[in-house]
């Protein structure tokens, strides 16, 4: 590798040949502070907030954009660069809406912390003419609050890059530039898929999730009501993050306690609702496979994903299996078997789910999500609100002892653990379906071929004779690229398991934030991903259709995988809509 | 918040749309074709509605939403058809410092329209400008070809009901 050497600071470094100021900085041990920057999906200089001195230059340069050259001499940190970094701030702030007290960003907002870095202060001597901006409730899952807008333009990047969405963009100019939906149209109304990418990307309080918080506390609070949570896979590999722990630590068993003592009459599992969802998917898969139905058969656990297919490849919904997401499944069995074993009435429990997504806010209220007569779940919140109920009530995350979840919908195999990283739900079908097509025990449970954080996975495994060729994807923008193919003609895969966020679950939209510089400089879903499959392994029952639970569930209540019972239940149908209306 | 298109309902024709997407094939293969194709477009139909940025989206495979950014972005493209009489009111200093904001916001409320925006029957679009050379007239405004200077708010619904026919 051509190397290129600078000064940064007087400090020599060497770098690889077409590195930019700000990599360079970071290999000499200088982190320069950067805004609207998201490596690979946002390169726009745009904020200057990260400006450098460089000598020989005529004006600061943007140090993430800026690319080094041999012998450049660089500054990060002269009177000049940190007076126009403050006015910078000062000039943002003049048309921001400063409230920060109440902002639920207030403690992890990017803005607030550079404020605080350069003493920058929420006085109003620098107020300029302001923008005000109607608040769009609009979307089932988010609200977009302009006027704490920054124009960074992450969100955008994110929604048409990464995503292959681009629902929400820069509109008008100049001062009136503002991000918005075309014709001003609501993001419920537009064909956004409600991923919640954007809220993840979002530096201040712009873009957040709708929080149920309050609803889910009056709930917890209502004597006459049974409370019952499940938590999704990918919450337990994000979740201790909330709480100051490093990136990659495993939170189950001081969540499982946090929960208990935010007041939970049942702590129970959607990693259950994840092996039922094998049960079902697996079977599924096999019949369209010895009865000739329609393949490749899809996975629709991912409501963003389900969403998108419905929006922009509607001929592709046969595609989908039929199956329910784990979440939807789990609330669906806990209001009639569940509700049937106990004596209770189903419309005296509230289910909530904690979900490391933001599309399940949205997934909740689709048609025919209602087993029992009433919502299968009735609040699905973040893994960010669920960190906020427990500090608002108090607990010390930290130093809660490691509980285990209640039986029996609390029990759970390494199948379900994995459902929350790309290529998880793929490899736990595999388990089950293999051992089902062929008769006989897996070997060995590893499919490693699946595994890992690429965009686009592939693999052909020989089961029972035949060649059953898989493909995940992650990512919607890899999504398409893979639908395309199919398509086409190009691929003909069998099986294809798709998540709407890149990495699967465990990046979801609702999951903690982590600010831009921890984005750019750590694989954070390899990380989070890595909880999951260390968890996986150390299971004794690593097979969904191994599940004792499961197997009794089936025994007393739905008969076979499939049956007719099952389909009212656990299944739901998809709904062709169009991309602008 | 909600979408908001023109008012004028959309009267495209098929030879319009026919015309339309042979621009669009004409450009499928360049890179960064979407300013020609909306110039275009704006010859074909006179402005850009969402029926016609649809069509340039679908065809293109860009978002709704770049598209819109960009029709946004250029003065020179317009969202809404032009209506049969052009009010045109100077917001220049000097009629500003007359009053012709008032004037501005007086025609909006009698007409029931906001600035770049056109009357549902097709009648009457309203713009602002800058300076048209007739200071001394101050505050004024041209209907068309028709000028009418040292305006004040009760002149005009009179001046409105000239342009009936």
């Amino acid at each position: 590798m051509e190397m290129v050497n600078i000064k940064i600071n007087g400090i020599p470094v060497s770098a690889p040949k077409g590195s930019t100021i700000l990599e360079a900085a970071r290999i000499a041990g200088t982190e320069i502070p950067t805004l609207c920057f998201l490596k690979d999906i946002n390169e726009i200089g745009a904020c200057r907030i990260c400006v450098v001195e460089v000598k020989g230059a005529k004006s600061l340069v943007a140090s993430c954009v800026y690319p080094i050259n041999e012998g450049m001499e660089v500054f990060t940190n002269t009177p000049k660069v940190i007076e126009s970094r403050k006015q910078t701030l000062q000039l943002i702030l003049s048309n921001h809406d400063r409230k920060c007290l109440s902002c639920v960003r207030s403690g992890n907002c990017e803005l607030q912390a550079l404020c605080k870095y350069y003493g920058v202060d929420d006085e109003g001597y620098y107020d300029g003419v302001r923008d005000r901006y109607e608040i769009d409730y609009s979307a089932a899952h988010m609200i977009r609050d302009n006027n704490k807008c920054i124009l960074c333009r992450r969100c955008s990047a994110v929604c048409e890059k990464v995503q292959g969405i681009g629902v929400i963009g820069a509109n008008e100019r100049g001062f009136r530039t503002n991000i918005s939906s075309p014709f001003e149209m609501g993001l419920g109304e537009t064909s956004c898929v409600s991923c919640g990418q954007c809220i993840a990307v979002c530096p201040t309080g712009a873009i957040t999730e709708k929080d149920n918080t309050a609803e889910v506390f009056k709930a917890l609070a209502d004597d006459t009501k049974t409370v019952i949570v499940q938590t999704a896979p990918a919450v337990r590999a994000a979740l201790a993050e909330e709480f100051g722990n490093p990136i990659g630590t495993n939170a189950e068993g001081k969540m499982a306690a946090a929960l208990r003592r935010l007041g939970f009459d049942k702590v129970f599992d959607t990693d259950f609702g994840a092996d039922l969802t094998i049960m079902e998917e697996a079977h599924e898969f096999v019949e369209r496979v010895k009865n000739g139905g329609k393949l490749p058969m899809i996975t629709s656990c991912s409501p963003g994903w389900v969403k998108y297919c419905e929006h922009y490849f509607p001929d592709m919904t046969e595609n989908l299996s039929s199956c329910k997401s784990p979440m939807q499944m789990f609330g669906a069995t806990v209001k009639t078997y569940y509700a049937e074993k106990m004596g209770l009435d189903p419309k005296d429990i509230v289910v909530v789910a904690v979900m490391p997504c933001t599309a399940k806010k949205f997934e909740i209220g689709r048609d025919d999500m209602s087993a029992a007569g009433v919502a299968d779940v009735d609040f699905a919140i973040t893994t960010r609100e669920l960190a906020r109920m427990i500090n608002r009530a108090g607990i010390q995350f930290n130093s809660l002892p490691e509980e285990k979840f209640d039986d029996p919908l609390g029990i759970s195999t390494g199948a379900g653990v994995i459902f929350g990283a790309t290529g998880g739900v793929m490899e736990a079908a595999l388990r089950t379906a293999v051992e089902t097509l062929t008769g006989e025990e897996l070997p060995a449970l590893d499919f490693v071929d699946v595994r890992g954080t690429q965009g686009i996975k592939e693999a052909t495994y020989n089961v029972a004779g035949m060649d059953i060729k898989v493909a995940v994807a992650s990512g919607l923008s890899n999504a398409r690229e893979l639908l395309k193919k199919v398509k086409n003609g190009e691929a003909d895969y069998h099986f294809i398991e798709i998540m709407g966020c890149p990495g699967g679950c465990v990046n979801g939209g609702g999951q903690p934030q982590q600010p831009g510089y921890v984005r750019n400089t750590t694989d954070i879903k390899a990380l989070r991903a890595k909880v999951l499959y260390d968890i996986d392994a150390s299971m004794p029952v690593r097979k969904s259709h191994e599940n004792e639970a499961i197997k009794q569930l089936y025994s007393e209540y739905f008969g076979e995988p499939g049956s007719e019972k099952a389909h009212h239940v656990l299944h739901t149908t998809y709904v062709k809509r169009g991309l602008y209306d | 918040m909600g979408k908001k298109t023109s008012t004028i309902p959309f009267n495209g024709t098929p030879e319009q749309e026919a015309k339309l997407r042979e621009i669009i094939s004409a450009h499928k293969a360049d890179k960064g074709a979407l300013m020609p194709v909306l110039q275009q477009a704006q010859e074909v139909y006179g402005y850009l509605p969402i029926e016609v940025q649809e069509i340039i989206a679908k065809e293109m495979d860009i978002p709704l939403e770049k598209i819109y950014g960009v029709v946004t972005f250029y003065s020179q493209f317009s969202l809404n058809p032009k209506g049969k009489y052009t009010i045109s009111v100077c917001l220049g200093t000097a009629c500003y410092v007359k009053g012709s904001g008032d004037i501005f916001n007086k025609i909006s409320e009698v007409l029931g329209i906001k600035g770049g925006e056109t009357t549902p029957d097709g009648k009457f679009s309203l713009v602002d400008c800058r300076c048209i050379g007739a200071c001394g007239l101050a505050p004024v405004m041209t209907v068309n070809d028709d000028v009418y200077g040292r305006l004040t708010v009760d002149e005009i619904a009179g001046i409105l009901e000239k342009y009936q026919d």
